[in-house]
């Protein structure tokens, strides 16, 4: 079973990796990869000129402005929660999203719950590596869990203030 | 009062689903206890020493009598007959079953009420001004903003696992009621020159075991634009606040460490990227505005004659008048504060029976609204002066009509060991044995102003840096014992207490308050309070007379 989870139109559905995740003692593998901010600030030139999809991982405590030059090369940006509670990578991907206009994939890897799945799209993410074992069934009640929100954050959801101004307008 | 509408309450049905999910996870053992913590804490839902323990938010202290009534009757069914009110303006339950609470939950959104936010790494329950839309000091009413931040933060998709809690005070009088210079965030509302409206933004005050009066970072931030200057602050704490040891991961810390002048520079950098995408539109700032209009104020006599000579018949609501009733801005109405701090009771405590009675007089004689307050009393904002006596008949009858309002048995304190795991002392008998110490009223009135706060250990949750007496439970070799403090003040004078001495064993601690007050009236000079006298004498002569004893 893929123990990836995309969301694509509002629809969360298991789908396989076409990416290797690297890690930085690891021989590199053919075809698409996703490696470490290091490991892409040293080699990030010849992977891609080797016409393969690249996509960088990023820790907590590393920032997406280390990236902003790169993004349009970019395939994936995976944001690390080294736990469900440390929440900086919710910064990093609204940034990503909301500043620097990244089209690409958002993904969450490490400590990834579907109790955090809700704040985790309204940021920017759109794929997720489970830690819970959720089904793609799950993922998608969790994310729709709520039928409002209260306000503007990177996924376009009007808030709950434009729904009564709109509300307003067609009274 | 700020009406919920479909949307409000339909996140409140949406919330009260996922965590009935969640216990019933929990329940089949789907899940286990330790990984149920982080969701059930989501949902202020603690394990405490006895039994789980739930806290109701109260947004901005502010209920109207339906809410009211509902937690008398969940305090009824679910719990012992009471609850407590905290030192966050919330309400705890703490006699509750895991299996209950769904339905808790259930019954408190049918009041549009829940316990969103109120506990978590999560911005929590903001607080105002008790007095809000009823003192004349305003500048403005701030339990707008307060809602404003209450929708704002609510389910904040980047800010909810910050490296801490994260707690807000918003008001708009120059005597400040809400501690706002030891919140992570204090706003306090200002007119410039020009009347305009903007705030003076103070950030990284704070309690615990660091404790700071916060400095101010900003002295005037146009009210429209709010919510994107507290976004590029939390912003600049979510990302650079410590979360390798979780004693220095409040943003005081962050503050202090880069300085207020840097700090201040990193957010204003963050803000100028930002822009005004994520301000509040002012078409909804004047939606939530218009929730706190009032105008069912009558055009009254200045002088009641009803109340000038019902205080001249019963001495008892004459004393309930001096230290309970506070100046309305409408003529011919007033505010009363209703003590939570009977003698010998429980600071905080209420029964069903008693919020049901605060309930019926709110709606009676109150125009429906009820404040909780910071220092763990209740406030009926609207009373009219001609009725104050029946509200005083009412609450006397009740059992709460202790006519002691920041007097010296007005005693913040926390649960403490009687029912936190986290305490190392008991804190409510101590503030129990204090009180009966001060019984006579005449003398708690000659001393006057003068704040206890009792904290039972060093989170600090009652308070004690700012007391002006503090009093802290350490423990020694399994001994509860305590530090005293003075000097503290939570208001618009904040400072951070200073210590007197060694720590004191528990049956010492009433008696050495005794001894600090006696030597207060001795030194005191004309119209000083025990906080204005110890400024000007220091520490010097209330140590040398508590430790004098010792010996």
């Amino acid at each position: 079973m893929p123990k990836l989870i995309e969301l694509k139109d509002g629809v969360a559905k298991g789908v396989e990796d076409p990416f290797t995740n690297l890690a930085d003692d690891q021989d590199l593998a053919e075809g698409d990869v996703i490696v470490s901010l290091a490991r892409f600030q040293a080699d990030g030139e010849r992977l891609l000129s080797e016409g393969r999809r690249v996509g960088v991982r990023l820790q907590a405590g590393e920032q997406v402005e280390a990236l902003v030059y790169d993004l349009p090369r970019l395939a994936v940006v995976a944001l690390e929660f080294p736990k469900y509670r440390d929440g900086r990578a919710y910064t990093n991907g609204r940034l990503l999203r909301d500043r620097f206009h990244f089209r690409g994939e958002v993904r969450a890897v490490g400590e990834v719950l579907r109790e955090q799945a809700g704040f985790m799209v309204r940021v920017g993410f759109n794929t997720f590596e489970p830690a819970d074992d959720a089904s793609a069934n799950e993922w998608q009640a969790a994310v729709h869990r709520y039928r409002h929100v209260y306000q503007r954050a990177a996924d376009g959801r009007i808030p709950v203030f434009g729904e009564r101004a709109f509300a307003e307008r067609g009274a | 009062m700020y009406q919920y509408d479909t949307l409000d309450r339909q996140m409140l049905a949406d919330r009260s689903a996922e965590f009935r999910s969640q216990v019933a996870r929990r329940l089949s053992g789907e899940i286990t206890e330790d990984q149920f913590k982080s969701l059930r804490l989501m949902n202020g839902l603690y394990l405490q020493l006895h039994a789980y323990m739930l806290r109701v938010a109260i947004p901005y202290g502010s209920l109207n009598p339906t809410q009211l009534r509902k937690l008398a009757w969940i305090g009824r069914t679910y719990d012992k007959g009471y609850g407590h009110f905290t030192t966050r303006t919330n309400l705890q339950f703490h006699w509750i079953k895991l299996r209950d609470t769904p339905d808790i939950l259930d019954h408190l959104a049918s009041v549009d009420m829940h316990a969103i936010q109120t506990s978590g790494n999560c911005i929590r329950n903001v607080t105002a001004d008790p007095y809000a839309g009823a003192t004349a000091e305003e500048v403005d009413d701030p339990r707008v903003w307060a809602e404003a931040l209450r929708q704002w933060s609510t389910f904040h998709p980047e800010f909810s696992f910050l490296p801490r809690k994260f707690k807000f005070a918003v008001t708009a009088s120059p005597k400040d009621r809400t501690a706002a210079r030891v919140h992570d965030i204090g706003l306090v509302l200002k007119r410039a020159r020009d009347g305009a409206l903007g705030f003076e933004v103070i950030v990284g005050g704070g309690m615990g075991r660091t404790p700071y009066v916060g400095p101010t970072i900003r002295e005037f931030l146009p009210v429209n634009r709010l919510m994107s200057y507290v976004e590029a602050i939390l912003r600049v704490y979510n990302r650079h606040g410590r979360r390798d040891n979780l004693y220095k991961a409040r943003i005081k810390i962050l503050v202090a460490a880069l300085g207020k002048d840097e700090f201040a520079r990193q957010v204003e950098a963050e803000w100028a990227k930002i822009g005004d995408s994520v301000d509040l539109p002012d078409t909804e700032l004047a939606r939530i505005r218009g929730a706190f209009a009032r105008t069912g104020f009558e055009t009254l006599p200045p002088v009641s004659d009803a109340f000038e000579t019902a205080k001249a018949a019963t001495p008892a609501f004459a004393r309930f008048a001096r230290n309970n009733l506070k100046p309305h801005k409408k003529l011919g109405y007033t505010i009363v504060e209703i003590s939570l701090k009977g003698i010998g009771d429980t600071p905080g405590d209420a029964t069903s029976e008693q919020m049901e009675v605060v309930a019926d007089l709110a709606e009676r004689y109150g125009q429906g609204d009820i404040r909780v307050t910071h220092e763990q009393n209740l406030v009926l904002p609207h009373v009219k002066l001609d009725d104050a006596r029946a509200v005083w008949a009412a609450l006397a009858e009740a059992g709460i009509a202790t006519p002691n309002i920041n007097l010296v048995s007005d005693i913040i304190a926390c649960p403490g060991l009687d029912y936190c795991a986290l305490a190392n002392a008991r804190a409510i008998p101590i503030a129990q044995h204090i009180a009966e110490k001060f019984r006579d009223q005449d003398r708690a009135e000659r001393i006057g102003e003068l704040k206890i706060k009792i904290s039972g250990c060093i989170n600090a949750c009652g308070h004690h840096h700012v007391g002006h007496i503090g009093i802290l439970g350490v423990d020694k070799k399994g001994e509860e014992f305590y530090q005293l403090t003075l000097g503290g003040s939570g208001a618009e004078d904040a400072s951070v207490g200073a210590m007197l001495g060694p720590a004191l064993p528990y049956d010492r601690v009433a008696d050495a308050v005794d001894t600090l007050v006696e030597v207060y009236l001795r030194e005191r000079q004309d119209g000083e309070r025990f906080l204005d006298t110890f400024r000007r004498t220091g520490v010097a002569p209330f140590k040398e007379a508590v430790y004098a004893e010792a010996h």
